[in-house]
């Protein structure tokens, strides 16, 4: 496991609403935001680390609805959807953001490019409609790595087994 | 953890914070950055007192607030999930960068021909 202070990715809570994400990317903002609002990209990058990650919606226009659905099985798949709200390329894109079994709380993201040498900031800023939601939300991250641990051990059982089986030969 | 947030959650304990983080300061200090009267200011100190973010010593006739590192690090524990989800969508979006700027050089490459 990373240590926190290893990490690229930068997260702060600028107020009680709110969450802001900071990155630095090696690419110039035209091919982040390329990456960002090309639906045959999303799904090689969104989803955690080993969930197939489909796009079913993606219309990157003002009003426009997204929706991905991902999961390591059909048996585990939830989706994710919102609105786009705004589209500036390459610079900003604003999208509402929700977890299905969580529906009803919604953020509002903010994702902002600036381009300096050739490299790209990224800040998401999601605003949330209450200190609740967004601890919520945080929490539920906490949730996920639980599941991966859970996954590990699972992994780690599958291997304990296979070696005994591998052992009584 | 609670309790941290909480403290955390009213704009003006926030700032508060956020100006202990550069430095240790008197109340007079916070006062005086804050504009905010010192009972006010005495109250939210407590707050964040009584949730471990700050602590008080005496330094001469004053009494000097500061961060308590404990308490940021908690914070900072209970952020880590969340920020390695992102943390893990950011690295494989990298890859995704990656191979795009392959592609465009290769195509630079190939109008030069």
């Amino acid at each position: 496991m990373a240590a926190a202070s290893e990490s690229k990715t930068k997260v702060t809570l600028p107020s009680d609403r709110e969450i802001l994400i900071t990155r630095e990317f090696d690419a110039p903002r035209d091919v982040v935001f390329k990456a960002m609002t090309d639906p045959g990209l999303i799904s090689r990058w969104w989803g955690p680390r080993g969930h197939t990650t489909r796009v079913d919606k993606m219309e990157v226009r003002p009003g426009g609805a997204w929706r991905y659905i991902s999961g390591t099985s059909a048996a585990d798949e939830t989706a994710f959807r919102g609105e786009y709200r705004e589209i500036k390329a390459p610079e900003r894109i604003v999208q509402t953001f929700e977890w299905e079994p969580m529906a009803g709380h919604i953020s509002v993201d903010t994702a902002t490019l600036t381009e300096r040498d050739g490299r790209t900031l990224l800040t998401v800023r999601a605003l949330f409609s209450s200190k609740e939601d967004r601890d919520g939300m945080v929490q539920s991250g906490m949730e996920k790595g639980l599941a991966e641990t859970h996954d590990r051990f699972a992994e780690l059982l599958a291997e304990l087994r296979a070696e005994t089986r591998s052992g009584a030969r | 953890m609670q309790e941290i947030l909480s403290a955390l959650a009213e704009p003006n304990r926030l700032q508060i914070v956020e100006l202990l983080r550069r430095k240790p300061l008197a109340v007079g200090e916070i006062v005086e950055r804050l504009g905010l009267r010192q009972p006010q200011v005495s109250k939210h100190l407590r707050v964040l007192s009584e949730a471990g973010l700050v602590e008080v010593r005496p330094v001469g006739q004053q009494r000097i607030y500061r961060i308590r590192a404990q308490a940021l690090k908690e914070l900072d524990t209970w952020l880590d999930p969340y920020r390695r989800t992102w943390d893990e969508r950011f690295d494989q979006l990298d890859d995704v960068l990656r191979d795009l700027k392959e592609k465009d050089k290769g195509k630079r490459n190939g109008r030069r021909k």
